[in-house]
Protein backbone atom coordinates (compact mmCIF):
# COMPACT_ATOMS: atom_id res chain seq x y z
CA UNK A 1 0.00 0.00 0.00
CA UNK A 2 1.49 3.31 -1.50
CA UNK A 3 1.74 6.49 1.25
CA UNK A 4 0.36 4.44 4.32
CA UNK A 5 1.21 7.31 6.12
CA UNK A 6 -1.26 9.03 4.60
CA UNK A 7 -4.24 6.43 5.88
CA UNK A 8 -6.04 7.16 9.11
CA UNK A 9 -7.85 4.16 11.52
CA UNK A 10 -10.83 5.38 10.04
CA UNK A 11 -9.55 4.48 6.21
CA UNK A 12 -10.03 0.94 7.10
CA UNK A 13 -13.49 1.09 9.31
CA UNK A 14 -15.70 -0.64 6.67
CA UNK A 15 -18.68 -0.13 8.29
CA UNK A 16 -20.95 1.55 10.50
CA UNK A 17 -21.35 1.34 14.35
CA UNK A 18 -24.82 0.22 14.02
CA UNK A 19 -24.02 -2.18 11.53
CA UNK A 20 -21.43 -3.79 13.89
CA UNK A 21 -23.40 -4.08 16.81
CA UNK A 22 -26.75 -5.04 15.14
CA UNK A 23 -24.19 -8.28 13.91
CA UNK A 24 -23.89 -8.96 17.44
CA UNK A 25 -27.44 -9.04 18.16
CA UNK A 26 -27.99 -11.22 14.88
CA UNK A 27 -25.42 -13.51 16.49
CA UNK A 28 -27.04 -13.78 19.94
CA UNK A 29 -30.49 -14.72 18.91
CA UNK A 30 -29.41 -17.53 15.93
CA UNK A 31 -27.35 -19.32 18.53
CA UNK A 32 -29.34 -18.66 21.55
CA UNK A 33 -29.29 -20.57 24.13
CA UNK A 34 -25.77 -21.20 23.90
CA UNK A 35 -24.69 -18.01 25.96
CA UNK A 36 -25.69 -20.05 28.86
CA UNK A 37 -23.41 -23.04 28.10
CA UNK A 38 -21.01 -20.46 27.67
CA UNK A 39 -21.42 -18.51 31.08
CA UNK A 40 -21.66 -22.19 32.62
CA UNK A 41 -18.31 -22.88 31.33
CA UNK A 42 -16.76 -19.64 32.59
CA UNK A 43 -17.75 -20.48 35.60
CA UNK A 44 -16.72 -23.89 35.65
CA UNK A 45 -13.00 -22.39 34.85
CA UNK A 46 -13.46 -20.07 37.65
CA UNK A 47 -14.52 -22.21 40.17
CA UNK A 48 -11.23 -24.99 38.66
CA UNK A 49 -8.82 -21.32 39.33
CA UNK A 50 -9.88 -21.71 43.20
CA UNK A 51 -9.98 -25.78 43.06
CA UNK A 52 -7.00 -27.81 43.83
CA UNK A 53 -7.72 -30.85 41.65
CA UNK A 54 -4.82 -31.91 39.44
CA UNK A 55 -6.20 -32.09 35.85
CA UNK A 56 -7.30 -28.42 36.62
CA UNK A 57 -4.67 -27.36 34.17
CA UNK A 58 -6.33 -29.63 31.16
CA UNK A 59 -9.79 -28.97 31.59
CA UNK A 60 -9.24 -25.05 31.59
CA UNK A 61 -7.10 -25.14 28.93
CA UNK A 62 -9.68 -27.47 26.74
CA UNK A 63 -12.81 -25.16 27.54
CA UNK A 64 -10.53 -21.98 26.50
CA UNK A 65 -9.52 -23.78 23.26
CA UNK A 66 -12.85 -24.70 22.46
CA UNK A 67 -14.27 -21.41 23.01
CA UNK A 68 -11.16 -19.79 20.90
CA UNK A 69 -12.26 -22.12 17.86
CA UNK A 70 -15.99 -21.21 18.19
CA UNK A 71 -15.69 -17.58 18.22
CA UNK A 72 -13.14 -18.39 14.88
CA UNK A 73 -16.02 -19.94 13.35
CA UNK A 74 -19.23 -19.30 14.43
CA UNK A 75 -18.21 -15.58 14.72
CA UNK A 76 -15.68 -13.99 12.59
CA UNK A 77 -16.48 -17.00 9.84
CA UNK A 78 -20.05 -17.14 9.95
CA UNK A 79 -20.49 -13.57 11.05
CA UNK A 80 -18.08 -11.20 11.13
CA UNK A 81 -16.50 -12.32 7.60
CA UNK A 82 -19.93 -10.64 6.01
CA UNK A 83 -18.73 -6.84 6.96
CA UNK A 84 -15.30 -7.33 7.17
CA UNK A 85 -12.90 -9.05 4.54
CA UNK A 86 -10.52 -8.83 7.41
CA UNK A 87 -12.46 -11.36 9.32
CA UNK A 88 -11.03 -14.99 7.57
CA UNK A 89 -7.69 -14.03 8.72
CA UNK A 90 -9.17 -13.12 12.51
CA UNK A 91 -10.61 -16.55 12.57
CA UNK A 92 -6.93 -18.37 11.80
CA UNK A 93 -5.39 -16.20 14.64
CA UNK A 94 -8.45 -17.14 16.72
CA UNK A 95 -7.96 -20.92 15.62
CA UNK A 96 -4.58 -20.50 16.25
CA UNK A 97 -4.31 -19.72 19.68
CA UNK A 98 -7.04 -22.20 20.46
CA UNK A 99 -4.54 -24.89 19.17
CA UNK A 100 -1.65 -22.97 20.99
CA UNK A 101 -3.74 -23.70 23.85
CA UNK A 102 -4.32 -26.83 23.10
CA UNK A 103 -0.62 -27.82 23.13
CA UNK A 104 0.57 -26.19 26.32
CA UNK A 105 -1.89 -26.98 28.37
CA UNK A 106 -3.65 -30.81 27.12
CA UNK A 107 -0.77 -32.27 25.40
CA UNK A 108 2.38 -30.97 27.29
CA UNK A 109 0.02 -30.19 30.60
CA UNK A 110 1.88 -26.61 31.35
CA UNK A 111 -0.84 -24.96 33.33
CA UNK A 112 -0.53 -24.65 36.93
CA UNK A 113 -1.96 -22.76 39.41
CA UNK A 114 -1.65 -21.61 42.90
CA UNK A 115 -4.94 -21.88 44.95
CA UNK A 116 -3.46 -19.60 47.65
CA UNK A 117 -3.50 -15.64 47.16
CA UNK A 118 -0.62 -14.81 45.85
CA UNK A 119 -1.48 -11.45 44.68
CA UNK A 120 -0.86 -12.32 40.14
CA UNK A 121 -3.11 -14.83 40.67
CA UNK A 122 -5.53 -12.81 42.76
CA UNK A 123 -5.23 -10.28 40.25
CA UNK A 124 -5.66 -12.81 36.90
CA UNK A 125 -8.62 -14.24 38.98
CA UNK A 126 -10.09 -10.93 38.92
CA UNK A 127 -9.47 -10.03 35.31
CA UNK A 128 -11.37 -13.42 34.43
CA UNK A 129 -14.46 -12.48 36.08
CA UNK A 130 -14.47 -9.32 35.07
CA UNK A 131 -14.69 -10.90 31.46
CA UNK A 132 -16.75 -13.37 32.14
CA UNK A 133 -19.23 -11.10 34.67
CA UNK A 134 -18.76 -7.66 34.37
CA UNK A 135 -17.74 -7.24 30.58
CA UNK A 136 -21.35 -8.32 29.06
CA UNK A 137 -22.68 -5.19 31.45
CA UNK A 138 -21.07 -2.31 29.55
CA UNK A 139 -22.69 -2.60 26.30
CA UNK A 140 -26.39 -1.81 28.33
CA UNK A 141 -24.89 0.34 30.48
CA UNK A 142 -23.35 2.38 27.37
CA UNK A 143 -26.76 2.49 25.73
CA UNK A 144 -26.64 -0.65 24.02
CA UNK A 145 -29.61 -3.11 24.18
CA UNK A 146 -29.01 -6.51 26.00
CA UNK A 147 -29.80 -8.20 22.46
CA UNK A 148 -26.41 -7.48 21.70
CA UNK A 149 -24.88 -8.41 24.90
CA UNK A 150 -20.89 -9.74 24.45
CA UNK A 151 -20.54 -13.16 26.04
CA UNK A 152 -17.50 -14.87 26.97
CA UNK A 153 -16.98 -17.49 24.94
CA UNK A 154 -18.79 -16.81 22.13
CA UNK A 155 -17.68 -13.74 21.67
CA UNK A 156 -14.36 -12.52 21.10
CA UNK A 157 -13.66 -9.41 23.23
CA UNK A 158 -14.85 -11.02 26.35
CA UNK A 159 -12.80 -14.59 25.57
CA UNK A 160 -9.67 -12.76 24.94
CA UNK A 161 -9.73 -10.60 28.38
CA UNK A 162 -11.12 -14.22 29.85
CA UNK A 163 -7.73 -15.66 28.45
CA UNK A 164 -5.64 -12.87 30.00
CA UNK A 165 -7.16 -13.55 33.04
CA UNK A 166 -6.33 -17.31 33.14
CA UNK A 167 -2.62 -16.47 31.66
CA UNK A 168 -1.97 -13.77 34.13
CA UNK A 169 -3.05 -16.29 37.02
CA UNK A 170 -0.98 -19.33 36.09
CA UNK A 171 2.02 -19.88 38.26
CA UNK A 172 4.22 -19.19 35.26
CA UNK A 173 3.61 -16.19 32.28
CA UNK A 174 3.11 -18.15 29.19
CA UNK A 175 4.15 -15.17 26.86
CA UNK A 176 3.46 -17.45 23.10
CA UNK A 177 -0.44 -17.33 24.33
CA UNK A 178 -0.73 -13.97 25.16
CA UNK A 179 0.61 -12.96 21.56
CA UNK A 180 -2.86 -13.68 19.61
CA UNK A 181 -4.74 -12.24 22.60
CA UNK A 182 -2.70 -9.37 22.55
CA UNK A 183 -2.55 -8.17 18.88
CA UNK A 184 -6.93 -9.13 18.62
CA UNK A 185 -7.08 -6.88 21.70
CA UNK A 186 -5.04 -4.00 19.96
CA UNK A 187 -7.44 -4.59 16.82
CA UNK A 188 -10.78 -4.57 18.71
CA UNK A 189 -9.40 -1.59 21.02
CA UNK A 190 -9.06 0.65 17.24
CA UNK A 191 -12.06 -0.42 15.88
CA UNK A 192 -14.06 0.61 18.65
CA UNK A 193 -11.96 3.91 19.25
CA UNK A 194 -12.44 4.34 15.25
CA UNK A 195 -16.27 4.24 15.58
CA UNK A 196 -15.84 6.53 18.83
CA UNK A 197 -17.64 4.10 21.17
CA UNK A 198 -17.76 5.38 24.61
CA UNK A 199 -16.59 1.52 26.07
CA UNK A 200 -13.14 1.55 23.33
CA UNK A 201 -10.66 1.84 26.07
CA UNK A 202 -11.80 -1.43 27.95
CA UNK A 203 -10.45 -4.19 25.56
CA UNK A 204 -6.98 -2.57 26.15
CA UNK A 205 -6.63 -1.41 29.19
CA UNK A 206 -7.81 -4.98 30.58
CA UNK A 207 -5.13 -6.34 28.01
CA UNK A 208 -2.70 -4.44 29.60
CA UNK A 209 -3.20 -4.87 32.96
CA UNK A 210 -2.82 -8.56 32.52
CA UNK A 211 0.21 -8.06 30.35
CA UNK A 212 1.57 -6.21 33.36
CA UNK A 213 0.30 -8.50 36.12
CA UNK A 214 2.43 -11.32 33.43
CA UNK A 215 5.48 -9.29 33.36
CA UNK A 216 5.91 -8.50 37.32
CA UNK A 217 4.89 -12.37 37.28
CA UNK A 218 7.83 -12.90 35.71
CA UNK A 219 10.03 -10.49 37.20
CA UNK A 220 9.86 -11.80 40.46
CA UNK A 221 10.25 -15.37 39.41
CA UNK A 222 13.73 -14.13 37.93
CA UNK A 223 14.16 -12.80 41.15
CA UNK A 224 13.41 -16.03 42.97
CA UNK A 225 15.56 -18.00 40.66
CA UNK A 226 18.24 -15.56 40.55
CA UNK A 227 20.15 -16.30 44.48
CA UNK A 228 19.72 -20.18 43.50
CA UNK A 229 21.54 -19.96 40.22
CA UNK A 230 24.68 -17.84 41.62
CA UNK B 1 -67.41 25.88 -12.67
CA UNK B 2 -70.38 23.45 -13.63
CA UNK B 3 -67.26 21.28 -15.02
CA UNK B 4 -65.97 21.46 -11.25
CA UNK B 5 -69.51 20.57 -9.56
CA UNK B 6 -70.15 17.82 -12.08
CA UNK B 7 -66.54 15.81 -12.12
CA UNK B 8 -66.85 12.72 -14.10
CA UNK B 9 -66.16 9.42 -12.85
CA UNK B 10 -62.87 9.22 -14.98
CA UNK B 11 -61.74 12.24 -14.27
CA UNK B 12 -62.36 11.38 -10.25
CA UNK B 13 -60.40 8.23 -10.50
CA UNK B 14 -57.52 10.36 -12.81
CA UNK B 15 -57.44 13.21 -9.85
CA UNK B 16 -57.53 10.21 -7.17
CA UNK B 17 -54.51 8.38 -8.73
CA UNK B 18 -52.68 11.37 -8.95
CA UNK B 19 -53.52 12.22 -5.61
CA UNK B 20 -51.94 8.44 -4.34
CA UNK B 21 -48.82 9.05 -6.77
CA UNK B 22 -48.44 12.06 -5.06
CA UNK B 23 -48.22 10.98 -1.29
CA UNK B 24 -46.44 7.37 -2.34
CA UNK B 25 -43.74 8.65 -4.28
CA UNK B 26 -43.10 12.33 -2.92
CA UNK B 27 -40.26 13.09 -4.98
CA UNK B 28 -41.75 12.15 -7.99
CA UNK B 29 -44.01 14.70 -7.47
CA UNK B 30 -41.65 17.09 -6.11
CA UNK B 31 -39.28 16.58 -9.35
CA UNK B 32 -42.06 16.47 -11.94
CA UNK B 33 -41.71 18.98 -14.61
CA UNK B 34 -38.01 19.35 -13.33
CA UNK B 35 -35.49 18.54 -15.68
CA UNK B 36 -32.19 16.57 -13.53
CA UNK B 37 -28.74 17.87 -14.83
CA UNK B 38 -26.57 15.58 -16.36
CA UNK B 39 -23.24 15.90 -17.89
CA UNK B 40 -21.41 13.92 -20.82
CA UNK B 41 -19.14 11.16 -20.37
CA UNK B 42 -17.09 13.37 -22.39
CA UNK B 43 -15.39 9.82 -24.39
CA UNK B 44 -18.86 8.73 -25.68
CA UNK B 45 -21.54 12.18 -24.76
CA UNK B 46 -23.75 9.79 -23.10
CA UNK B 47 -25.17 11.59 -20.65
CA UNK B 48 -25.33 11.21 -17.05
CA UNK B 49 -27.15 13.06 -14.34
CA UNK B 50 -24.46 14.70 -11.77
CA UNK B 51 -25.67 13.15 -8.78
CA UNK B 52 -25.10 9.34 -7.91
CA UNK B 53 -24.68 7.17 -5.47
CA UNK B 54 -21.73 6.14 -3.43
CA UNK B 55 -21.68 2.45 -1.24
CA UNK B 56 -19.23 3.18 1.15
CA UNK B 57 -19.50 2.06 4.63
CA UNK B 58 -23.37 2.45 4.28
CA UNK B 59 -24.04 -0.62 2.14
CA UNK B 60 -21.71 -2.86 4.26
CA UNK B 61 -24.46 -4.34 6.11
CA UNK B 62 -23.52 -8.28 5.53
CA UNK B 63 -26.83 -10.32 5.77
CA UNK B 64 -28.86 -8.49 8.06
CA UNK B 65 -32.33 -7.97 6.61
CA UNK B 66 -33.76 -5.13 8.02
CA UNK B 67 -30.70 -2.82 7.06
CA UNK B 68 -30.85 -4.79 3.56
CA UNK B 69 -34.35 -3.51 2.70
CA UNK B 70 -33.68 -0.31 4.31
CA UNK B 71 -30.71 0.17 1.70
CA UNK B 72 -32.81 -1.21 -1.03
CA UNK B 73 -35.37 1.50 -0.51
CA UNK B 74 -32.21 4.26 -0.06
CA UNK B 75 -31.97 2.77 -4.35
CA UNK B 76 -35.97 2.53 -4.66
CA UNK B 77 -35.81 6.80 -3.53
CA UNK B 78 -32.60 7.45 -5.41
CA UNK B 79 -33.91 6.20 -8.66
CA UNK B 80 -37.11 7.92 -8.40
CA UNK B 81 -35.49 11.07 -8.13
CA UNK B 82 -33.66 9.90 -11.75
CA UNK B 83 -30.12 9.05 -9.92
CA UNK B 84 -28.27 6.38 -12.42
CA UNK B 85 -25.08 5.75 -11.29
CA UNK B 86 -24.27 3.38 -8.17
CA UNK B 87 -20.25 2.83 -7.14
CA UNK B 88 -19.10 0.22 -5.02
CA UNK B 89 -15.87 -1.87 -4.92
CA UNK B 90 -14.86 -4.93 -3.68
CA UNK B 91 -13.31 -3.43 -0.58
CA UNK B 92 -16.79 -2.63 0.69
CA UNK B 93 -17.22 -5.68 2.12
CA UNK B 94 -20.89 -6.51 1.75
CA UNK B 95 -22.08 -3.12 -0.03
CA UNK B 96 -22.29 -5.20 -4.07
CA UNK B 97 -23.61 -7.76 -2.76
CA UNK B 98 -26.34 -5.49 -0.98
CA UNK B 99 -26.69 -3.58 -4.09
CA UNK B 100 -27.48 -6.75 -6.28
CA UNK B 101 -30.44 -7.39 -3.64
CA UNK B 102 -31.45 -4.37 -4.01
CA UNK B 103 -31.04 -4.18 -7.52
CA UNK B 104 -33.59 -7.02 -7.48
CA UNK B 105 -35.95 -6.26 -5.43
CA UNK B 106 -36.72 -2.73 -7.86
CA UNK B 107 -38.28 -3.38 -10.59
CA UNK B 108 -35.19 -3.03 -13.32
CA UNK B 109 -33.92 0.51 -12.66
CA UNK B 110 -31.81 1.76 -15.26
CA UNK B 111 -28.76 1.76 -13.15
CA UNK B 112 -25.28 2.77 -14.61
CA UNK B 113 -23.36 0.36 -12.51
CA UNK B 114 -19.56 1.77 -11.45
CA UNK B 115 -17.12 -0.86 -9.72
CA UNK B 116 -13.53 -1.36 -8.92
CA UNK B 117 -10.88 -3.93 -9.57
CA UNK B 118 -8.65 -3.99 -6.17
CA UNK B 119 -6.78 -6.85 -5.60
CA UNK B 120 -3.03 -8.02 -6.29
CA UNK B 121 -1.15 -9.34 -8.07
CA UNK B 122 -3.12 -8.39 -10.98
CA UNK B 123 -3.66 -11.65 -12.37
CA UNK B 124 -6.22 -12.25 -10.22
CA UNK B 125 -8.77 -9.06 -11.90
CA UNK B 126 -10.36 -11.28 -14.24
CA UNK B 127 -11.90 -13.36 -11.18
CA UNK B 128 -12.66 -10.83 -8.79
CA UNK B 129 -14.34 -8.79 -11.82
CA UNK B 130 -16.56 -11.63 -12.29
CA UNK B 131 -17.38 -12.17 -8.51
CA UNK B 132 -18.52 -8.78 -8.27
CA UNK B 133 -20.58 -8.91 -11.23
CA UNK B 134 -22.38 -12.08 -9.84
CA UNK B 135 -23.01 -9.85 -6.57
CA UNK B 136 -23.99 -6.93 -8.51
CA UNK B 137 -26.21 -9.41 -11.18
CA UNK B 138 -25.82 -7.49 -14.05
CA UNK B 139 -24.99 -8.75 -17.21
CA UNK B 140 -21.96 -6.35 -17.65
CA UNK B 141 -20.63 -3.43 -15.61
CA UNK B 142 -20.63 -0.44 -17.33
CA UNK B 143 -17.56 0.91 -15.63
CA UNK B 144 -14.97 -0.41 -14.11
CA UNK B 145 -12.32 1.46 -12.30
CA UNK B 146 -8.85 0.52 -11.04
CA UNK B 147 -9.21 1.03 -6.78
CA UNK B 148 -6.86 3.28 -5.45
CA UNK B 149 -4.28 2.18 -8.72
CA UNK B 150 -3.80 -1.29 -6.93
CA UNK B 151 -1.97 -2.89 -9.44
CA UNK B 152 -2.67 -0.43 -11.99
CA UNK B 153 -0.71 -1.47 -14.99
CA UNK B 154 -1.65 -5.57 -14.92
CA UNK B 155 -5.72 -4.37 -14.21
CA UNK B 156 -5.44 -1.52 -16.97
CA UNK B 157 -4.63 -4.13 -19.32
CA UNK B 158 -7.07 -6.67 -18.11
CA UNK B 159 -9.91 -3.73 -18.26
CA UNK B 160 -8.55 -2.43 -21.79
CA UNK B 161 -9.28 -6.23 -23.31
CA UNK B 162 -12.45 -6.43 -21.28
CA UNK B 163 -13.45 -2.99 -23.18
CA UNK B 164 -11.97 -4.47 -26.26
CA UNK B 165 -14.52 -7.26 -26.08
CA UNK B 166 -17.85 -5.10 -25.22
CA UNK B 167 -17.67 -6.62 -21.51
CA UNK B 168 -17.15 -3.32 -19.78
CA UNK B 169 -18.28 -0.03 -21.37
CA UNK B 170 -16.11 2.38 -19.60
CA UNK B 171 -12.81 1.85 -17.46
CA UNK B 172 -10.81 4.09 -15.36
CA UNK B 173 -8.68 4.58 -11.99
CA UNK B 174 -9.41 6.20 -8.84
CA UNK B 175 -8.15 7.42 -5.87
CA UNK B 176 -9.07 9.23 -2.21
CA UNK B 177 -8.05 11.67 0.09
CA UNK B 178 -5.49 13.31 -2.15
CA UNK B 179 -3.19 10.49 -2.59
CA UNK B 180 -1.00 9.57 -5.23
CA UNK B 181 -1.99 12.70 -7.49
CA UNK B 182 1.53 13.23 -9.71
CA UNK B 183 0.91 9.29 -10.55
CA UNK B 184 -2.84 9.83 -10.99
CA UNK B 185 -1.49 13.08 -13.33
CA UNK B 186 0.77 10.31 -15.22
CA UNK B 187 -1.49 7.94 -15.80
CA UNK B 188 -4.46 10.00 -17.69
CA UNK B 189 -1.57 11.57 -19.77
CA UNK B 190 -0.58 8.34 -20.35
CA UNK B 191 -3.06 5.80 -20.94
CA UNK B 192 -6.82 6.10 -22.51
CA UNK B 193 -9.85 6.34 -20.17
CA UNK B 194 -12.96 7.22 -20.36
CA UNK B 195 -13.14 8.24 -16.29
CA UNK B 196 -10.58 9.42 -12.91
CA UNK B 197 -12.28 9.49 -9.34
CA UNK B 198 -10.74 11.67 -7.02
CA UNK B 199 -11.71 13.32 -3.77
CA UNK B 200 -12.79 16.86 -3.99
CA UNK B 201 -14.92 18.95 -2.24
CA UNK B 202 -15.57 22.93 -0.53
CA UNK B 203 -12.50 22.30 1.64
CA UNK B 204 -10.19 19.70 -0.39
CA UNK B 205 -10.33 21.29 -3.60
CA UNK B 206 -6.51 20.15 -4.55
CA UNK B 207 -7.40 18.83 -7.84
CA UNK B 208 -8.72 22.10 -9.25
CA UNK B 209 -4.91 23.18 -9.89
CA UNK B 210 -4.07 19.79 -11.86
CA UNK B 211 -6.15 16.77 -12.48
CA UNK B 212 -9.32 18.43 -12.93
CA UNK B 213 -8.07 20.42 -15.81
CA UNK B 214 -6.31 18.01 -17.34
CA UNK B 215 -8.93 15.75 -16.64
CA UNK B 216 -10.93 17.93 -19.26
CA UNK B 217 -8.08 18.67 -21.52
CA UNK B 218 -8.08 14.54 -22.06
CA UNK B 219 -11.92 14.16 -22.22
CA UNK B 220 -11.68 12.44 -18.90
CA UNK B 221 -15.00 12.00 -16.74
CA UNK B 222 -15.02 12.93 -13.16
CA UNK B 223 -16.06 11.22 -10.73
CA UNK B 224 -15.90 12.65 -6.98
CA UNK B 225 -15.73 10.55 -3.66
CA UNK B 226 -15.76 11.91 -0.10
CA UNK B 227 -18.06 15.06 -0.85
CA UNK B 228 -19.03 15.64 2.83
CA UNK B 229 -16.01 13.83 3.96
CA UNK B 230 -17.77 10.52 5.60
CA UNK B 231 -20.38 13.11 6.77
CA UNK B 232 -17.78 15.42 8.68
CA UNK B 233 -18.43 18.89 6.75
CA UNK B 234 -22.16 17.92 7.80
CA UNK B 235 -21.51 17.49 11.10
CA UNK B 236 -19.96 20.89 11.23
CA UNK B 237 -22.01 23.07 8.61
CA UNK B 238 -25.30 21.64 10.42
CA UNK B 239 -24.26 23.74 13.54
CA UNK B 240 -24.28 26.86 11.15
CA UNK B 241 -27.53 28.49 9.69
CA UNK B 242 -27.60 27.99 5.76
CA UNK B 243 -27.02 31.63 4.04
CA UNK B 244 -30.23 33.02 2.77
CA UNK B 245 -28.35 33.60 -0.53
CA UNK B 246 -28.38 29.65 -1.02
CA UNK B 247 -31.68 30.05 -2.00
CA UNK B 248 -30.21 32.03 -5.12
CA UNK B 249 -29.18 28.52 -6.53
CA UNK B 250 -32.03 26.70 -4.54
CA UNK B 251 -30.12 25.13 -1.81
CA UNK B 252 -32.45 24.09 0.48
CA UNK B 253 -29.97 22.37 2.79
CA UNK B 254 -26.57 21.71 3.71
CA UNK B 255 -26.24 18.74 1.75
CA UNK B 256 -26.80 20.44 -1.63
CA UNK B 257 -24.87 23.17 -0.96
CA UNK B 258 -22.09 21.10 -0.56
CA UNK B 259 -23.00 19.09 -3.59
CA UNK B 260 -23.79 21.76 -5.36
CA UNK B 261 -20.35 23.82 -4.89
CA UNK B 262 -18.92 20.22 -6.24
CA UNK B 263 -20.95 19.62 -9.37
CA UNK B 264 -20.61 23.36 -10.61
CA UNK B 265 -17.10 22.42 -11.11
CA UNK B 266 -17.12 22.13 -15.38
CA UNK B 267 -14.82 18.97 -15.27
CA UNK B 268 -17.22 16.67 -13.15
CA UNK B 269 -19.38 14.54 -14.13
CA UNK B 270 -20.52 12.71 -11.49
CA UNK B 271 -20.99 13.27 -7.84
CA UNK B 272 -21.31 9.78 -5.43
CA UNK B 273 -22.70 10.74 -1.84
CA UNK B 274 -23.09 7.99 0.26
CA UNK B 275 -26.17 7.70 2.41
CA UNK B 276 -28.22 4.99 4.61
CA UNK B 277 -30.93 7.22 5.15
CA UNK B 278 -34.00 7.86 2.00
CA UNK B 279 -34.54 11.55 3.10
CA UNK B 280 -30.77 12.29 3.00
CA UNK B 281 -31.03 10.62 -0.70
CA UNK B 282 -33.85 12.61 -1.76
CA UNK B 283 -31.81 15.57 -0.13
CA UNK B 284 -28.62 14.56 -2.16
CA UNK B 285 -30.09 14.45 -5.24
CA UNK B 286 -31.91 18.23 -4.79
CA UNK B 287 -28.41 19.11 -5.59
CA UNK B 288 -29.00 17.81 -9.36
CA UNK B 289 -32.18 19.77 -10.06
CA UNK B 290 -32.65 23.92 -10.53
CA UNK B 291 -29.67 26.30 -10.59
CA UNK B 292 -26.52 25.77 -10.11
CA UNK B 293 -23.41 28.08 -9.01
CA UNK B 294 -21.37 30.36 -11.25
CA UNK B 295 -17.68 31.33 -10.65
CA UNK B 296 -18.69 33.97 -8.34
CA UNK B 297 -20.85 31.98 -6.62
CA UNK B 298 -18.45 29.29 -6.13
CA UNK B 299 -16.09 31.81 -4.85
CA UNK B 300 -18.62 32.88 -2.04
CA UNK B 301 -19.87 29.60 -1.21
CA UNK B 302 -15.42 28.71 -0.70
CA UNK B 303 -15.32 32.21 1.37
CA UNK B 304 -17.72 31.50 3.36
CA UNK B 305 -17.20 27.46 4.53
CA UNK B 306 -13.97 29.05 5.54
CA UNK B 307 -15.11 31.82 8.13
CA UNK B 308 -16.75 28.89 9.80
Amino acid sequence: MSEWWTYSLSDFLLFSPRIYYRLFELYNAAIWPLQILALALGAAIFGLLLSGVVWRGRAIAAILAACWLWVAWAYFLQRYDTINWAASYFAVGFAAEAMLMSWTGIIRDRFGFHSGADVAGTAGRCIFLFALVVFPLIGPLAGRPWTQVEIFGVAPDPTAIATFGVLAAAHRPHWLLLVIPSIWCAISGATLWTMQSPDALVVPLAATLALVVAGWKSLARGRQASPDET
Amino acid sequence: MRQREHLSRRSLLGLLAAASTAVLRPWSALSQGRAIITRPIPSTGETLPVVGLGSWITFNVGDDVVARDACAEVMRAFFEAGGRMIDSSPMYGSSQKVIGYGLGKLDQPRVFSADKVWISPGSRGAAQIEASRRHWGVPRFDLLQVHNLLSWEEHLRTLRAMKAAGQVRYIGITTSEGRRHRDVEQIMRTQPLDFVQVTYNVVDREVEDRILPLARERGIGVIVNRPFREGELIRRMARQPLPAWAAEIDCANWAQFLLKFIVSHPAVTCVIPATTRVDHVRENMGAAYDRLPDASMRARMIAHVEKL
